[in-house]
């Protein structure tokens, strides 16, 4: 179970702008989900590696050189704002 | 002869015996797309010219006598999460809405070279999320079977495709099932690879250590021919195999057996099915029909044994607690400041903190805010041990069971879907009997195998009139074993 305060913090964090009407639905949808997965508690999982890799492949070097993208006009075009070639976003800290 | 039908070899022919032309095929499917998708939703995009000009490099290539590879001027159709270079790719999300793809993904710049034409861009729930292909911010697609009921998802819309003769195979994406199950909703045949057989370059990822890119088609031939001309390891994507290693594989297991699979090397194949995946929540049609498939090859002389995956009641909270904070993480770059814009032109925004916020909370729908929520509190701090890594020791230990299992059986064989296709907006509102229809399918990307989704019949007729519905079998087999499962699926239709 998770309460709307929670789920308030949640959202922060994930950088998500939630309506009233679905924090209510948000915290009812995700306790019975959390309660969902509640199941994964009654494993015995002492000793047990844990897997992120489906067969444990190891890093993969290459060579420490640069490459230019040869499309970074393209990929510039796409930004909603850019001046001189950088893209540009709202100001970092709080002016007050 | 409906050119609609026609298989990929079947097209290689009647284009190098001149029957019909590159140019003839593509235009039969683009007026086949713009009569059915109104009712059908398949297609998000379809790419016109660019299908039209490809089929005229082909046309001009035969007749200049040049010899074509099999898949040349072949009408297909890509998920709208892999990208095709200077076409829109929209991941059916609104913040990807005015996105066109920069460059080729990997699998689509290998169809290219084979000479594919790529009709357009098939629907999907918003950034694969989802078991309908409702969740596409821009409509739900509907079963071609029967427009009332879903496709499945999230691939729906290239099952759909498929199954609608509106292309001759199609591109998914599989991180749960999105690839098996949405084909057997459809009737039609879907191939998810083992992970890293195939390169994700290009993909807009969902959850990186699952996700896998495969074919849908008619036929399993089709499927097969498509999957030998997309995998392979790719520098840009370093989760992909060598394609070496994968031929060794199959060398080692040439010598241990014989070659090509015949009707005689299913007498010495053992087939286990699980028994964990016939209890409580399967559809009782949905049973019956796969255990007459799996009799149908005991006919044929397989040795069937009944096994156990004892971790199987996990496999699907652990599949949650596991994809949602990977889709957290990479969901993390929609922040429309590289792409995308906030459409209320009229908010004053100050900071940067309060433009992600409104950019991303109008941009991603509510399943997609749902598992990214989800994903950023298993990850939060005090939680991570509790869940994601609780879910990664889980994840050893149903691997643990595939690979005790198949140290006795060559393939597993197990129902897709525990459902029939659904109605639309029957499950939309409750996430969670949405994601019981993956049950059985997550458990193959937990390990990684490959798996096939192969339609075998149809459920009895429902009561309100109307065909069957279609159920599919699905074939597991080892890491690299593709063509192991293929060539066990193709015997099926031949028997």
């Amino acid at each position: 179970m998770i309460t709307k305060k929670e789920l308030r913090r949640i959202a922060k964090l994930a950088r998500l702008s939630i309506t009233k009407d679905e924090e209510e639905r948000f915290t009812k949808e995700l306790s019975s989900i959390l309660n969902y997965v509640e199941k994964l508690k009654e494993a015995d999982v002492s000793g047990v590696e844990p897997t992120s890799h489906p067969f444990g492949v190891e890093n993969v070097m290459r060579s420490d050189k640069n490459k230019k993208f040869a499309k970074s006009k393209k990929l510039l075009e796409l930004a909603p704002e850019t001046k001189d070639g950088y893209l540009k976003v709202k100001s970092i800290f709080e002016i007050n | 002869m409906e050119l609609t039908n026609l298989t990929i070899a079947q097209i290689h022919q009647g284009l190098i015996k001149k029957d019909f032309s590159a140019s003839e095929l593509c235009k039969t499917f683009l007026d086949k797309i713009k009569e059915k998708n109104k009712e059908i939703f398949a297609f998000l995009q379809v790419c016109e010219d660019l299908a039209l000009s490809k089929a005229k490099e082909i046309d001009d290539m035969i007749l200049a006598g040049y010899e074509i590879p099999l898949l040349a001027g072949v009408p297909s159709a890509i998920k709208d999460n892999i990208l095709v270079e200077n076409i829109p790719c929209t991941a059916g999300s609104k913040i990807l809405e005015d996105y066109i793809a920069p460059y080729d993904a990997r699998v689509v710049k290998k169809l290219k070279d084979q000479g594919v034409v790529i009709l357009g861009k098939t629907n999907l729930d918003e950034f694969a999320m989802g078991s309908s292909t409702e969740n596409s911010a821009f409509g739900p697609t509907r079963n071609p079977l029967d427009l009332t009921r879903v496709p499945g998802g999230s691939s729906g819309g290239s099952a759909a495709a498929v199954a609608a003769r509106l292309s001759v195979f199609t591109l998914g994406s599989d991180t749960g099932g999105s690839i098996r199950q949405p084909s057997s909703f459809c009737g039609v045949v879907g191939l998810k690879p083992t992970y890293g057989a195939v390169s994700r370059y290009g993909l807009i990822a969902f959850a990186s250590s699952l996700d896998q890119i495969g074919p849908i088609a008619k036929t399993v031939e089709d499927c097969q021919i498509v999957f030998n001309a997309i995998k392979g390891k790719d520098e840009m994507d370093s989760t992909s195999v060598e394609v070496s290693k994968i031929e060794n594989y199959r060398s080692k297991r040439r010598a241990s057996s014989s070659p090509p699979l015949r009707r005689s090397v299913i007498e010495n194949l053992c087939i286990g099915v699980p028994k964990e995946y016939f209890v409580k929540g399967i559809n009782p049609e949905v049973e019956r029909v796969i255990k007459l498939a799996i009799k149908k090859y005991e006919e044929m002389g397989a040795y069937i044994k009944e096994i156990s995956l004892p971790h199987t009641e996990y496999a699907l909270p652990c599949y949650a607690v596991i994809s949602c904070p990977e889709a957290s993480a990479n969901l993390a770059r929609y922040d429309a400041i590289k792409y995308g814009e906030i459409k209320n032109k009229k908010l004053k925004i100050k900071s940067l903190f309060d433009y992600y916020l409104i950019a991303r909370g109008e941009g991603f729908g509510a399943e997609v805010r749902r598992r990214i929520m989800l994903g950023t509190y298993a990850l939060s701090a005090g939680y991570y041990e509790a869940y994601y890594l609780r879910a990664q020791k889980i994840r050893t230990l149903i691997k643990n069971d595939f690979e005790r299992a198949f140290k006795e059986v060559d393939l597993i064989f197990a129902p897709v879907s525990p459902f029939l296709p659904f109605k639309i907006g029957e499950r939309i509102n409750d996430p969670l009997s949405m994601y019981l229809s993956d049950i059985y399918t997550v458990s193959v990307n937990l390990v990684g195998f490959p798996a096939l989704s192969l339609p075998i019949g149809k459920a009895a007729p429902l009561q309100n009139g109307g065909d069957g519905l279609p159920v599919g079998l699905q074939i597991i087999g080892k890491p690299f074993e593709e063509d192991k499962i293929l060539e066990i699926g193709k015997l099926y239709a031949s028997n």
